[in-house]
């Protein structure tokens, strides 16, 4: 007698012989659960990983695209800045010179319209000289008409009074003269100046 | 006499594994069946449930299914076949599932009883297992092929192959499925068995020596198999994994030439 069949006649059956049974029911029950799962829950598992690795995939392009949209962005306003500061500089420079030229500009009218007031005052002396001149001129026909009458009144045998009464004219037309000249530089060197 | 007989105590042996009909005389329904049914439907339950509203953002439950499912998926079939290994993922997540459930039988209260103790569970799973990688090998390499490269791997002394090729063969074809039904086996019925021993030996100690040795020694034996009861836990679920394993490993192995 093997110490197996010692086993088996003390214990039952030994172990290590399957039961026809039990080997129906558990390979029913293993092939029952490996169709129903490969049916209904294996393929929805792939489908989530494939959706969720797509989703990840997904999100990770969007991020990519979003960091390059804002990268752009970024590009667009530092150029649009530079422009608007050259810009500035541009209109500042510009503001400078019309400021320039606006300031020549005046002094320009300025200046001629100081030429137009000093020719105006030159104009009004000189239609005053022209003025004091003709009446003195009227004043010396006067005069030599007065001389001549007197000349011709007085005797004219008496050289001595005659030589006196030219004398006498022609001092007053001396001093007359000086007064005249006085008149006419004065209104040359207002001319010059 | 009778007194004496029940206060002897009775050691744990093979005949604990074998049930009366649970639903009596002629009927062939046992526990391990029962173990076996309610195993199988709590695997399906769960993978039915987490699946049924499978969202993007996965719950809770869906999580744990989706975790398992890809424990195996990318770290068996994908590491131990290849890029292949994607069509065997079903039986083996399958595989993995099953045998998960019907180790841990022996540790949930009430039903504590591993299923997969009974040889005839890892025999027919291992007999599986067998005819995927052979049938796979002899479809990629052609039967003579198949077999030249399992006997008379390359690279090897021709002087050595008479002695090579029996040992290959009858490693491959008889002692792979063998020896995954009886690691199986036997690391279940061994644990079941150490499981009732503290148990049964520390409860009778309680019970029935009494005294200050009885109480002593049955205390002790009592809270060891709580401990053994955790180890136990652990031990199911490697054994589950390393069955798992060695099937991918076979598959992958008759899949590709190379040895």
């Amino acid at each position: 007698m093997s110490s197996m069949t010692i086993l088996a006649a003390e214990d039952g059956p030994s172990p290590l012989l399957p039961h026809t049974s039990e080997l129906i029911v558990g390979l029913v029950a293993f092939a029952l659960l490996f169709f129903f799962l490969r049916a209904k829950v294996f393929p929805i598992f792939e489908r989530t990983y494939a959706e969720r690795a797509a989703s990840i995939e997904g999100g990770v392009k969007q991020a990519e695209e979003a960091q390059a949209e804002a990268q752009r962005l970024l590009e667009e306003y530092r150029s649009q800045l530079a422009d608007a500061r050259s810009e500035a500089a541009r209109i500042r420079e510009d503001a400078k010179q019309q400021g320039q030229a606006i300031i020549a500009q005046m002094r320009e009218e300025a200046q001629a319209e100081a030429d137009r007031v000093t020719a105006r005052a030159h104009a009004q002396l000189q239609a005053e000289r022209e003025q004091v001149l003709r009446s003195l001129r009227d004043e010396v026909g006067t005069l030599a008409t007065t001389l001549a009458g007197r000349v011709v009144g007085e005797s004219l045998e008496d050289d001595e009074r005659s030589n006196r009464v030219v004398e006498r004219f022609l001092a007053e037309l001396e001093s007359a003269q000086a007064d005249d000249a006085a008149v006419g530089t004065a209104g040359t060197s207002g001319k010059d100046g | 006499m009778l007194v004496a007989e029940s206060s002897e105590f009775h050691s744990p042996g093979p005949a604990d594994f074998e049930f009366p009909a649970l639903f009596g005389e002629g009927t062939f329904f046992t526990k391990p069946m029962l173990v076996i049914v309610l195993g199988t439907i709590a695997v399906g339950a769960f993978f039915y449930f987490a699946a049924r509203r499978a969202t993007l953002v996965p719950g809770k439950l869906q999580f744990a299914a989706e975790s398992f499912y890809g424990f195996v998926r990318n770290q068996v079939a994908m590491d131990a076949i290849g890029r292949e290994g994607i069509k065997y993922v079903p039986y083996l997540v399958t595989l993995f599932a099953f045998l998960v459930a019907l180790n841990i039988s022996g540790i949930i209260p009430i039903l504590q009883f591993p299923a997969t103790s009974k040889i005839a569970i890892p025999l027919f799973l291992a007999v599986i297992s067998w005819i995927i990688f052979n049938y796979v090998g002899i479809r990629r390499q052609g039967f003579g092929g198949y077999f030249k490269n399992m006997m008379f791997p390359p690279g090897i002394p021709k002087a050595l192959y008479p002695l090579l090729a029996p040992l290959e063969f009858l490693s491959t074809v008889v002692f792979r499925p063998a020896t995954l039904t009886l690691r199986l086996t036997f690391n279940m019925f061994a644990g079941h068995l150490v499981l009732l021993l503290t148990i049964l030996g520390g409860e009778h100690l309680l019970t029935e020596t009494q005294g200050l040795v009885g109480y002593a020694a049955g205390s002790v034996s009592l809270l060891f198999s709580i401990v053994l009861t955790f180890f136990e836990g652990f031990i199911q679920l490697l054994q589950a994994y390393v069955f798992t394993l060695l099937s991918a490993i076979y598959i992958g192995g008759a899949l590709t030439h190379e040895h």
